[in-house]
């Protein structure tokens, strides 16, 4: 049953109203743009911040009920928490960092440091426990602040954006290393983050909140093979095109027409994935049967390949290799003729 | 806007200001090391009186100091932390004693803690305690004056330090007093000896609310301030000497404390 919370919350323009359930051992990944209410939703969660209105409960235990009068400081709450900069108290060594959470519970100081070593054990960070957290990198540091939140075996964790201030290589082990501890944790796990990488290789659930409320949920796969906003359709790398089933065609809401392979009747996306646009300096022959004359609005090189953003009345993003950019000569403003082939545009229900 | 000058990259109507101010506050302490009756040194300090003004003076500033912390750590916790409401009318109550005159300090407190004073009079009539003109006058005076300093610094030093690292606290099970004792105290360590730094040499230095609220008795309420002022009127060359220990005693102590914070931020 685990973490049930119904969250009102108004934060300068910003009103955050969100429902989430997340079961025991689950981990749940809420998705969004900065100043979606992400953060907001943590602190409410953590007791940091006193809700408007709403419930949370944890296994049975109201920790917030606003109806009922009945609020849990933070330091009752049996929870653990990790922030973006891993917060590391400067002036306490590793170990006694790990163990503050046994120390504000009277554990006595042997028993601390003995759970402190194996935690620290766990994380890998076995041989660095008598160190100061300015003489830890920040992957180590990073993991240190999980040890330090899971070490009083806490019914909800809070992981508040955990990899974004590392680096590319270290957000890669520590991404992994943090999959592995999320497995053995049995409380129910909420994890924060804009990076749609994280939430599909963490998370069994993902809602996607914008502007305070969820605009969708699901399995991360399926939130990334079908996208219902454009800011997870830009995170994912796809063009999203709302429009209106006419058979094996969608009218666009902004105009244009897409060709598809099934019939499809109704509202709804098309989706384009940038590695199936081809670009033209000319009309191309043959058998494509979405051909458009677009304009490219910006180029940006990615590796081998250089993302074209395309303007017109299909606005498409589309992935073509650096040799064929150089060889269509092109530059932002040009015009362009741009080509999908009607099997490569996946459609579905609005 | 012109480019600062090549070599010491500042501008000349900067510069001559600036030396103007060095010569300023440098020049009286040469002065006073100049006029120093070096022959006569040992014979004046072992005079009379000097060694108990010295000791009244370091006994009752630490005292002073002691008192400041105890109680300005928490009120500047309250003026930088707490969501009370009035809290800026608060912290301008505060610092009125930095910029009241001291001596003026001085008659309040005795307005208030003198025989007749609103809470002098219940204190003699109740429990026979008479405050003016004692040592514990001469600790009241200086905490009076001084103890603002020590609150602005910590006040400061608070503000500055990182309040998420309160919130992390919390998450682990900290309840707020256990917090301000495990994390923001030794946050704001630091600034809190900076501000007993300053605290200690204000109250030191303290002259006019001490002659006023506590007098001016050999023994029990003369520090070395007010014995270099007496000695000035008497015996000029007494007066430098005595100059010169509160000199160096300030200056000790602030190259030792000095010492010992580099050492600590480095570690």
């Amino acid at each position: 049953m685990s973490l049930s919370a119904r969250v009102r919350v108004q934060r300068g323009m910003l009103h955050v109203e969100l429902d989430l359930e997340v079961a025991d051992g689950e981990v749940l990944a809420v998705l969004g743009p900065n100043g979606a209410g992400k953060s907001t939703l943590l602190r409410v969660l953590a007791g940091l911040l006193p809700p408007d209105d709403g419930r949370v409960t944890v296994d049975g235990n109201p920790w917030d009920d606003v109806p009922a009068g009945t609020r849990l400081p933070p330091h009752r709450r049996a929870l653990g928490m990790v922030f973006q900069d891993a917060l590391l108290f400067p002036h306490l060594s590793v170990t006694d960092n790990v163990g503050y959470g046994l120390r504000t519970r009277g554990v006595p100081r042997a028993g601390r440091r003995a759970a402190a070593a194996a935690w620290l054990d766990r994380v890998g960070l076995g041989d660095l426990g008598d160190r100061r957290p300015a003489q830890l990198s920040g992957g180590q540091a990073q993991r240190a602040a999980l040890a330090r939140a899971l070490v009083g075996d806490p019914a909800l964790l809070l992981l508040d954006e955990p990899l974004s201030a590392l680096d590319a290589r270290t957000r890669l082990t520590v991404r992994a290393e943090l999959r592995r501890h999320l497995a053995a944790f049995r409380g129910s796990t909420v994890l924060v983050t804009h990076d749609p990488v994280d939430a599909m290789a963490l998370a069994d659930r993902v809602v996607v909140v914008e502007g305070g409320r969820v605009v969708q949920e699901g399995a991360p796969a399926e939130v990334a093979r079908h996208p219902r906003t454009d800011y997870v359709a830009r995170l994912v790398g796809l063009s999203l095109l709302p429009g209106t089933g006419e058979g094996t065609t969608v009218r666009l809401d902004d105009g244009g027409v897409v060709a598809v392979a099934e019939e499809v009747r109704g509202p709804v996306f098309a989706a384009v994935r940038p590695e199936s646009v081809a670009l033209y300096r000319s009309r191309p022959d043959g058998s494509p049967r979405n051909v458009w004359r677009l304009r490219l609005t910006g180029a940006t090189p990615h590796g081998a390949t250089v993302r074209c953003d395309l303007g017109g009345e299909v606005p498409l993003v589309g992935d073509v290799t650096a040799t064929a950019f150089a060889e269509l000569g092109l530059v932002p403003g040009d015009e362009v003729w741009a080509a999908v082939k009607a099997s490569e545009v996946s459609v579905y229900e609005r | 806007m012109s480019r600062p000058r090549e070599g010491t990259g500042v501008p000349l109507p900067l510069v001559v200001p600036a030396a103007l101010a060095v010569a300023f506050l440098v020049l009286p302490v040469i002065g006073l090391l100049v006029r120093t009756p070096w022959s006569s040194l040992g014979e004046q300090l072992t005079a009379p009186g000097v060694g108990e003004a010295l000791r009244l003076s370091l006994v009752s500033a630490t005292a002073a100091t002691g008192a400041s912390l105890l109680l300005g750590v928490p009120l500047a916790w309250v003026l930088a932390r707490s969501r009370i409401r009035g809290r800026s009318v608060l912290r301008a109550l505060v610092t009125v004693p930095l910029v009241l005159p001291p001596v003026v300090g001085g008659v309040a407190l005795f307005l208030v803690l003198g025989r007749q004073g609103i809470v002098g009079s219940w204190l003699d009539d109740a429990f026979g305690i008479t405050i003016p003109f004692t040592t514990t006058a001469v600790v009241i005076a200086e905490t009076f004056v001084a103890m603002p300093f020590l609150v602005i610094s910590v006040e400061g030093a608070l503000r500055a330090a990182d309040a998420r690292f309160e919130d992390v606290a919390a998450t682990l099970g900290a309840d707020r007093w256990t917090t301000f004792r495990t994390v923001t105290l030794p946050l704001v360590a630091p600034g809190i000896a900076a501000g007993a730094v300053l605290c200690w040499a204000r109250a030191l230095g303290e002259f006019g609310a001490t002659i006023t609220f506590a007098g001016n008795f050999p023994g029990t309420t003369q520090t070395m301030p007010l014995a270099v002022y007496l000695a000035l009127q008497r015996d000029p060359e007494a007066a430098v000497v005595l100059s010169l220990v509160l000199l160096g005693v300030s200056l000790a102590t602030l190259l030792l404390l000095r010492d010992r914070w580099l050492r600590g931020a480095a570690s």
